[in-house]
């Protein structure tokens, strides 16, 4: 039962990481691919209605953990304090921006809001690349299996490491070099023209970026945390996830080469699910690993809520999660196609 | 520690009455949303399809407003209660993803299909939408006050050997008997703030002379739902609250009253400061034997005082408390003086053209954010010194290694968050509500389709 759980856990997350991921991306290369006002308004409507839809699973993801795993919630949302309080305010200040730039019409209004928009999503996706660079790591838990961590210590992991590290400075970048190409397939997919244009070359120039921040974060990864190689070894039937990543990289390259973006942008989610799907792999069944003691890791067993509980919310779950995929594949059934400047009038 | 404590709970409290500010007007909102949008569908008369659309763009900035301030609440259990969590979220762990899950998806899918989908997807489509997100918010409610309701009234729990509570029945959390009066109190509450504005904006309108077409449907719509809810908050919903808080939480009751001692035929004090020092009410103005009559239905009922029960147990702020549910009842006397005319006026027809009543109608429409406020602050504040009513101590709920001087940098970072947010929300508001529902062109550069009827 805590399995499954686990796996429902890291599948909403992958999850939203695939959908809030291409909004964040499409923030991060927003001043650059969309100039005009027209252009603008193209790229906002092209997430306008399935951004807020894409953080609910965020949302949900936060409360399945703490439904199932309340202890290891707990100890992660706390240990994490500042940091997720900043988190917090980069989302206000997000959703501001994008649900109140087009309320007026002034000239100094939009660009705060245009800027705003971008910094915050550039930085959302450096900081959600950071903290499974930080879960990876492993954090300083104590007997209690609690912590907290300052933002910098020596930059360096160890036995006391803050949340910013080599390491997890390297997973931020890339984290945001990833969304910035998933969010830019996406436009390229859902623009026509110039804006289309610059998304493709920006995904295109990305995609070869890309490949040298991948090798230096393998490369950091295994010097970084061993203990993630023991679920590979002990079942090597593991190495399908990064096996898959790696065909989906080839493949997003390719049709990218191709001008196929649809295709290009499909790949890439693929890419993204195989990425957490390596985590978690290696991860189980760990929630939160300790730099200081193994024996005080929360593992699903430690942190789970009671047997009655995990077993009951099969019940809602099992209605709740086939509606939501069902209202999220409405929303992008009726919002599919392009987005054009004929459509800028239909909206409300 | 202390300050600690001190700062997470003016954090929590100030964040959430900030954020509830917005939800009640939506989940109001998209109850008359339902209305103007099945009208419109039924009779195919497009003032009302107009008229949606104005409201329809009202709720979105609130919603905007309630979604990134009600990101914060769900982190806050982990970051600031961590201990409260851990213990307790083999419980509201579940009404809290199952609000996720079961209500946060329904919100979000079906406001994307309102906003963007009029056009595209056709009325039928756009109506079901307008329903899917009233079931959606209602139900979010629900959960929402489920999780409360355990808090305040704990059921269908055991403690482990660790202190940590388990759920014992699924069922038995979603239908805890707290949960049935609390939840209808506090979706009234919500009509009423929804029906208030709109009345309060059709009066704005008729009293200014301008889209008095829309005017009339607003005041219309809103006076008839905001005297019925006003109705209907005092009696049977306000009434069965106070009673079942007398039942189950009976030193809160007292609190709420200022009543120190027991009593046999106590009275209702309806103005008055409680003096903690003598333990008594300075200035009392009192109804004989009120109390007892209200609780227990006969006047010479005995009603426990503070006195009765050990201090440790008191609630820790009384006046603040006192004040917060006399605010409340008082308020909700005055709409009822208010709201209960103004419908009398409107069935004779005569609404639209007395000036004094529009205008206390337009006066009045901040009044139900206040009362609703400080309902939520009679119920939290009454629930104090406890997290979960006489089983886990607000103090012991606490994340363990996060020290005050955080709390104190992200406490000050909310109250200059919400500062902006609050000028942001009214500045828009007050923008859309100048623009008037009649045309259908927005702010930016929008041909009009067709010019409104």
């Amino acid at each position: 039962m805590e399995t499954f759980w686990f796996i429902v856990v890291a599948l909403v997350l992958a999850v939203y990481i695939v959908l809030d991921g291409f909004d964040f991306g499409t923030g991060i290369i927003y001043l650059f691919v969309a100039r005009t006002e027209e252009e603008r308004r193209l790229t906002l409507n092209a997430i306008g209605p399935v951004w807020n839809g894409n953080e609910v699973w965020l949302i949900t993801a936060g409360g399945l953990l703490f439904f199932a795993f309340p202890k290891a919630y707990a100890s992660g949302f706390s240990g994490f304090y500042l940091a997720l309080i900043l988190v917090l305010w980069l989302l206000m200040l997000r959703g501001l921006a994008i649900e109140l730039r087009n309320h007026l019409d002034h000239p100094l209004w939009r660009p705060i809001w245009d800027v705003t928009f971008s910094i915050s999503s550039l930085l959302l996706a450096v900081v959600f690349g950071a903290t499974i660079g930080n879960l990876v790591r492993g954090v300083p838990l104590n007997a209690e299996g609690y912590f907290i961590t300052p933002f910098w210590t020596t930059f360096l992991p160890g036995p006391e490491p803050g949340i910013l590290d080599l390491y997890t400075v390297s997973t931020g970048i890339l984290g945001a070099t990833v969304l910035g190409i998933h969010g830019a397939y996406y436009i390229a997919m859902k623009t026509e023209g110039d804006l289309h244009q610059r998304a493709h070359r920006f995904a295109k120039v990305g995609g070869w970026v890309l490949i040298p921040i991948i090798l230096l974060n393998l490369f950091f990864l295994k010097n970084v945390q061993p203990i993630l190689s023991a679920n590979y070894s002990a079942y090597p039937i593991g190495y399908t996830i990064p096996l898959a990543a790696a065909v989906a990289l080839g493949l997003m390259l390719y049709f990218c080469q191709k001008g196929r973006d649809q295709a290009a942008f499909l790949a890439s989610c693929i890419f993204i699910l195989a990425g957490i799907g390596i985590t978690a792999w290696g991860y189980y069944p760990n929630l939160l690993i300790s730099t200081t003691d193994q024996s005080y890791n929360l593992t699903i067993y430690n942190s789970a809520a009671s047997a009655y509980g995990l077993q009951v919310g099969l019940i809602w779950f099992g209605i709740g999660f086939p509606l939501a995929l069902a209202y999220t594949i409405f929303v992008y059934r009726s919002f599919w196609g392009k987005v054009t400047p004929a459509s800028l009038h239909e909206s409300h | 520690m202390e300050a600690a404590l001190l700062y997470d709970r003016l954090q929590f409290a100030f964040t959430i009455t900030f954020h509830y500010l917005f939800p009640q007007l939506t989940m109001g909102l998209a109850l008359l949303i339902v209305y103007f949008k099945t009208r419109a569908f039924w009779t195919g008369d497009s003032h009302f399809n107009d008229a949606a659309r104005f409201w329809i763009k009202i709720f979105t900035l609130s919603f905007a407003f309630g979604v990134v301030t009600g990101i914060p609440m769900e982190f806050q259990f982990g970051t600031n209660w961590a201990k409260f969590s851990e213990l307790t979220g083999g419980v509201i762990g579940q009404t809290l993803a199952m609000e996720g899950l079961l209500a946060f998806f329904l919100e979000s899918s079906f406001l994307g299909v309102l906003l963007f989908g009029e056009k595209k997807l056709g009325q039928r489509v756009h109506w079901l939408a307008s329903v899917m997100l009233f079931l959606g918010s209602w139900l979010s409610g629900y959960f929402i006050m489920a999780t409360n309701a355990w808090m305040q009234h704990p059921v269908a729990y055991r403690i482990a050997e660790d202190g940590s509570f388990h759920l014992t029945s699924l069922w038995g959390l979603l239908t805890n008997s707290w949960l049935l009066w609390q939840y209808a109190h506090n979706m009234t509450a919500a009509a009423a703030t929804g029906s208030f504005v709109m009345a309060g904006v059709g009066a704005f309108y008729l009293l200014s002379n301008q889209h008095t077409e829309y005017a009339k449907t607003f005041l219309r719509t809103g006076v008839t739902v905001a005297a019925l809810a006003s109705l209907l908050l005092l009696y049977p919903t306000g009434h069965g609250n106070a009673k079942q808080v007398f039942e189950h939480q009976p030193i809160t009751g007292a609190a709420f009253e200022g009543l120190f001692k027991t009593e046999r035929g106590a009275g209702l004090v309806l103005i008055g400061q409680p003096n903690m020092d003598t333990l008594t009410i300075d200035n009392p103005l009192t109804i004989p034997w009120g109390l007892s009559l209200l609780v227990y239905d006969e006047l010479w009922a005995e009603v426990k005082g503070l006195d009765a029960f050990p201090r440790d147990q008191w609630p820790d702020n009384i006046p603040l408390l006192y004040y917060a549910y006399h605010i409340m009842a008082g308020l909700g006397t005055i709409f009822l003086g208010i709201m209960i005319p103004a419908w009398l006026l409107l069935w004779r027809g005569k609404l639209f053209k007395t000036q004094l009543v529009l205008w206390a109608i337009l006066l009045i429409t901040p009044f139900p954010y206040i009362a609703t406020t400080a309902g939520w602050m009679t119920a939290e504040l009454g629930r104090q010194p406890w997290l979960v009513y006489g089983l886990l101590r607000t103090s012991e709920g606490i994340s363990p290694l996060v020290h005050s001087g955080n709390v104190l940098f992200t406490l000050i970072g909310f109250v200059g968050m919400y500062f902006l947010l609050g000028i942001l929300f009214l500045f828009l508001f007050s923008e859309t509500v100048n623009h008037g529902p009649a045309s259908r062109q927005t702010p930016t550069d929008r041909p009009v389709e067709k010019l409104p009827s």
